[in-house]
């Protein structure tokens, strides 16, 4: 449904976007993910057809952007970041308009609105000025905006950025509904997010596409994926980490940012999941002393910023020092 | 075509939706009166005709008309919305004449609220109608020349305040370039072709022909073409900006 092939974007002497090359089918929610400046909102901006490639091509739905702008326009709907909106209008007369430009008229017209209104929740401020909502309502307006006309491509610029948390969880429910027959790519800096709704996600640093894959698979690329997190009281920590000694390489955490009292060891595994039962195995044997134990999934934050601050080479550098307490 | 008439509706309603198109059209009405009667002595010449009113005009829209335009694009820009505009499935020709055409209706509104200027001339004596709904005509497609100046420097920047100082002074440019204060300038130096071509340019030249009551070909192609010209600086200036 989307395909991009090298796409480019050059500012002057600032290279945004660099040879980014990737594809979304039917049925898929793309995160896309990068730290700010990283060529999120640019790429995103290309395929939406707001700003031109300086190389490569975008294709939504089979027609290219540069050549068939207005045809790629008619099919996606498009949150910018921000989600800008004329202040002066009402949720109301607003989405009347956008209704008109996407070629609705009388009661075909009345009933997207009506939809969208009831879907993304607007009713009580329907006859408001925008300028005087709450940023939620703002970012629901310029959402209702973006999915009216049931588009075959959705482009979400950062669309629960400023939101509560059930907003939040509201507009990830709404994604989620829509996801089955709509490409969707949603750009955020809320991780959590990724793994909410996408079934993929792609990382970009600098321009360049630095990771792509489920938010499993990234996941995976934490070194504390499927490592064991072992609690145990202060006297007895020594006895438990030389009890476990062998199975795997042992670090001691403290002062975690979680605010545990207890020390903790965690035991990385040389890869497989098979480590927790060889942990617990050990611990029975041994009938050693220990409080707590449980599995570390890893987290996306913790690939995020290992991904992106690792210089150009990012896959060459899994783990250099078990940085205790960096968890 | 349908898009654009969106679009202007759009527009047109935003000036009424705030206070912008109130404010306007009172300042309007109450300086043509003003100087229709205090500078122009309306009274005082005994003569059935608007020509003190109309030949107030040019110097009017100078002040009041980068008023309006300013905002066309400068404001879409600096809130983000151009990003909106332009990613629906429109062609930047189609906003620009949505927008000029939006701002020109606008223009028109304000300038059929001065009727009651002519009901009075034709109370008071028996005035040439034809020569007053050619000097209307005349007015009304020198604000558009006007607007699309406006509106083309308008996409130039995000600044407001920026887009009305240079609009203002590119139309000074255009208004003042028949007078002699100008052209003597140019005949210093100039040769005589350029110094015709520039008087040529003037807005006040071509307007006084209008208001004479002669509508003359050559003065509706002057303006017409001056819009097409601006608005089409525009498309290109509005495409280039959202790419840099």
């Amino acid at each position: 449904m989307i395909v991009l092939t090298g796409l480019t974007k050059q500012f002057g002497g600032l290279l945004a976007v660099d040879n980014v090359s990737f594809s979304v089918g039917k049925g898929q929610v793309l995160g896309f993910l990068g730290p700010n400046g990283a060529g999120k909102s640019t790429t995103m901006k290309m395929i939406a057809g707001f700003l031109e490639p300086s190389s490569g091509t975008a294709e939504v739905a089979g027609f290219n952007i540069a050549t068939a702008p207005v045809e790629v326009k008619k099919r996606i709907g498009y949150l910018p970041e921000g989600a800008p909106t004329y202040g002066d209008m009402t949720p109301a007369s607003f989405l009347d308009f956008i209704a008109e430009i996407r070629g609705f008229d009388g009661t075909d017209k009345s009933r997207r609105v009506d939809e969208v209104v009831e879907r993304v929740r607007l009713k009580e401020v329907l006859t408001q000025p925008i300028d005087t909502l709450s940023k939620g309502y703002k970012r629901r307006v310029g959402l209702a905006q973006a999915i009216l006309h049931d588009p075959q491509v959705l482009i979400l610029d950062e669309p629960t950025d400023g939101l509560d948390p059930n907003q939040k969880h509201h507009v990830r429910g709404l994604i989620q509904d829509m996801a089955a027959d709509k490409a969707i790519i949603v750009s955020t800096h809320i991780l959590e997010e990724v793994e909410a709704v996408c079934s993929r996600a792609i990382i970009i640093a600098h321009g360049r596409i630095v990771a792509d894959g489920t938010p499993e698979d990234l996941l995976a690329r934490d070194p504390n994926h499927n490592a064991i997190l072992i609690r145990a009281a202060p006297e007895h920590l020594a006895g438990v980490e030389a009890g476990l000694a062998g199975l795997g390489s042992i670090s001691r955490i403290t002062g975690d940012p979680d605010a545990l009292d207890d020390p903790l060891l965690r035991i990385r595994g040389d890869g497989g999941p098979a480590i927790i039962s060889r942990v617990s195995d050990r611990i029975r044997e041994k009938d050693l002393n220990v409080e707590e134990v449980f599995v570390e999934k890893g987290t996306l934050d913790q690939v995020f910023r290992q991904i992106t601050t690792a210089d150009p080479a990012p896959e060459a550098t899994p783990e250099v020092t078990p940085e205790a307490g960096d968890a | 075509m349908r898009n654009i008439l969106i679009i202007t509706k759009r527009e047109l309603k935003s000036y009424f939706a705030t206070p912008v198109a109130y404010v306007f059209i009172v300042i309007f009405l109450a300086m043509t009166g003003a100087f229709t009667f205090f500078i122009g002595n309306f009274f005082d010449r005994g003569r059935a005709d608007l020509e003190p009113f109309f030949q107030f005009h040019p110097w009017l829209y100078l002040l009041l008309i980068p008023a309006i335009s300013m905002r066309l694009w400068s404001e879409e820009r600096k809130t983000g919305t151009i990003e909106l505009l332009m990613t629906l499935p429109v062609t930047t020709t189609a906003a620009v004449l949505g927008k000029f055409l939006a701002a020109w209706g606008f223009t028109a509104i304000a300038l059929t609220l001065t009727f009651p200027m002519w009901i009075t001339v034709n109370v008071l004596g028996n005035p040439d109608n034809g020569v007053i709904v050619a000097s209307y005509i005349g007015s009304w497609l020198m604000a558009g020349a006007f607007l699309a100046i406006g509106s083309c420097v308008s996409a130039m920047t995000k600044n407001q305040v920026i887009a009305f100082i240079i609009a203002a002074t590119v139309c000074f440019l255009f208004t003042m370039s028949g007078l002699d204060l100008v052209l003597n300038f140019f005949r210093l130096w100039a040769p005589e072709l350029l110094v015709e071509t520039v008087a040529s340019m003037s807005f006040l030249t071509h307007f006084r022909a209008v208001m004479n009551g002669v509508i003359d070909i050559r003065d509706l192609i002057f303006f017409t073409s001056l819009i097409t010209f601006w608005l089409f600086a525009n498309v290109i200036i509005v495409d280039l900006k959202k790419s840099a």
